[in-house]
């Protein structure tokens, strides 16, 4: 074995069971990879090496003793969502300085418990607000992938995505064999596609919200960014669980979702709404989009044309509730029980300087957006009318799956990876939002989605596809998604870091 | 609908972060390009549509309401700025 971070989960689980090398070796080669990787990619924020080695550590004497778990000494990167007890949790704010939980994350906890070994914490957008990595108080991350040119545009530093786009690149890069992310309006799916990487955003519920910093919390869900099909279903097998600890999580169990790969696509219906044909849209996405149809084709399923007519009022219907629901969520922020303290005069001097020094500038526009729809006089004109249109949003879903189809096929995101600090983007808040407009609308109705990678755009940046689901479908998710997969290889970016 | 530099010092002080004449001048741009982007939603016909209260039809989950945790204040006061004696300390809000 010459470079050990080059194995999948699936490969590295079956030669840690074979001996072919200890857990301890397997982490010490990640932690190698992200000593000399994070300086140039800032994936991520903190490396806990001691951690990682105590862990991996007590993996080799359970595989030794025969008792290893799922993961058994797997190593993952967690994003900075997630509380990790005792250890650097900020959601990459200002305003949650020096935080370190006295509690674990659900959804981590379940990672351990099956013998996962933690590397560290992930770069992410400042609580999870962003497409591009970049309103991060640690600074942005860069993507692994360039452009394939030659000095000039080919060196320009490319964005990962966001908001989990730690998560994303470390994944590319080979810095951990798998990450955990959330998922609000895309932040799983888009840096996923930004970066040749698998991640899927589960079915609302299926994985506990306990422990991960809320940003929106009837949309957000964890999940996995991970190198591919397979792997992400090892690693969503684990994260999701019903918990006590948050009423929303569902009490159903967890597939063997491995199971689901190789499995024939006769008799699945597969739809293509006509409505993610959005104008501007570049000829190179709606030509993968036709080759992921042929794909699927050939694996034996039907495709059928279906329509979503409240498609185009997703990503504004978002703009109201995930703002609401942050200026609600992030009032705790106070200075008082956590993080940054500016002194004040009186208390809510306190407080007002508190919060203008610790939350970025995105984050500050989010909770006045939230704050603004929920106050006296225009909660029923904004926040009453988008949950009315959620409920129309839902319905076009149901409506289709009803009518047979089995599982929506769409584009993961309407561009590849763009330029750090892009001009126009900076210039205008609403031209960010447009990088979620075809992965938004699966957090508004709560089902699950996938993004596989599919191909290389003409500059040799990698292009998704996203696949939507039934609730609790992801079986099917996977099942398509590794046909996808299948036919179209894997993408890994030319080491240069 | 569009805001002012005068509601948007108001949303700030309801929000609890304080702003400049600078920052207060910046946002009322951004929010009106929000505002402006989230406007047609009026367009769309929500007659007789109930707004949404869960994406996933669910019975409100109950438990005993017993004490189920607790005895640990110094975890919960361990990253608070300022404490004393297991009790956050704040500026004096009654004279």
């Amino acid at each position: 074995m010459s470079d050990l971070t080059a194995l999948t989960i699936a490969e590295a689980r079956k030669a840690l069971r074979d001996k072919k090398f200890t857990a301890v070796e397997l982490a010490d080669a990640y932690l190698a990879a992200i000593d000399r990787a994070n300086p140039q990619l800032n994936a991520y924020v903190k490396v806990t090496h001691d951690k990682a080695r105590a862990m991996a550590k007590a993996s080799d004497a359970r595989l030794a003793a025969g008792e290893g778990g799922a993961l058994e000494g797997i190593p993952i990167g967690i994003k900075d969502l997630f509380a990790t007890e005792g250890v650097h949790t900020q959601a990459c704010s200002h305003i949650l300085d020096g935080f370190e939980p006295r509690y674990e994350s659900t959804v981590t906890a379940n990672l351990w418990a099956d013998g996962a070994v933690m590397l560290g914490k992930l770069n992410m957008d400042e609580f999870a607000m962003g497409s591009s990595n970049e309103t991060s108080y640690y600074g942005p991350v860069i993507n692994p992938w360039r452009r394939a040119k030659a000095g000039g545009q080919g060196n320009m530093q490319l964005v990962p995505g966001g908001s989990s786009g730690g998560s994303a690149a470390a994944v590319a890069a080979m810095l951990c064999a798998g990450a955990t992310a959330t998922d609000t309006g895309g932040s799983i799916r888009q840096p996923a596609a930004f970066t040749g990487t698998v991640g899927i955003k589960p079915t609302y519920g299926r994985c506990s919200r306990w422990g991960t910093v809320a940003f929106a919390s009837s949309l957000d869900q964890a999940g996995p960014i991970a190198r591919d099909v397979r792997d992400a279903a090892i690693l969503l097998k684990s994260m999701a669980s019903v918990d006590a600890k948050d009423t929303t999580s569902v009490d159903r169990p967890v597939p063997d979702y491995e199971a689901a790969l190789g499995r024939s696509l006769k008799g699945i219906r597969v739809g293509i709404p006509k409505e993610y044909r959005v104008e501007g849209m570049p000829q190179e996405i709606e030509a993968l989009w036709q080759q992921g149809v042929a794909w699927l084709k050939d694996a034996g399923a039907e495709v059928v044309d279906v329509s979503l007519p409240h498609t185009k009022y997703a990503l504004p219907a978002y703009y109201i509730v995930a703002p609401a629901e942050a200026s609600s969520n992030l009032a705790r922020y106070d200075g008082v029980r956590y993080g940054l303290r500016l002194p004040g005069k009186d208390i809510v001097d306190m407080y007002e300087k508190t919060r203008a020094a610790g939350f970025g500038r995105e984050v500050k526009r989010r909770i006045m957006i939230g704050t603004y729809v929920l106050s006296a006089g225009y909660y029923d004109a904004y926040y009453i009318q988008a949950q009315k249109v959620r409920t129309l949003i839902k319905r076009d879903f149901e409506q289709v799956f009803d009518a047979g189809v089995d599982v929506i096929l769409t584009p993961a995101t309407p561009s590849a990876a763009f330029g750090v600090a892009d001009q126009d983007m900076a210039a205008d808040p609403v031209k960010m939002y447009l990088n979620d407009i075809f992965t938004v609308t699966v957090n508004m109705a709560g089902l699950p989605g996938i993004a596989v990678p599919a191909g290389l755009d003409g500059q040799g940046l990698p292009l998704g596809l996203q696949l939507i689901g039934r609730p609790f479908d992801e079986e099917t998710l996977f099942q398509a998604g590794h046909v996808i997969e299948q036919a179209a290889g894997r993408f890994t970016p030319q080491a240069w870091w | 609908m569009s805001v002012d530099v005068e509601t948007v010092r108001r949303v700030a002080r309801l929000a609890r972060i304080a702003v400049s004449d600078e920052d207060a001048n910046r946002m009322t741009g951004e929010l009106n390009a929000i505002l402006g982007f989230v406007e047609q939603l009026g367009e769309v016909d929500v007659t007789g549509v109930e707004p949404m209260t869960s994406v996933i039809p669910m019975a409100m989950k109950k438990r005993q309401d017993g004490v189920t945790d607790g005895n640990k204040a110094a975890d919960i006061v361990a990253n608070a700025p300022a404490t004393d004696e297991n009790f956050f300390l704040v500026p004096k809000v009654v004279e």
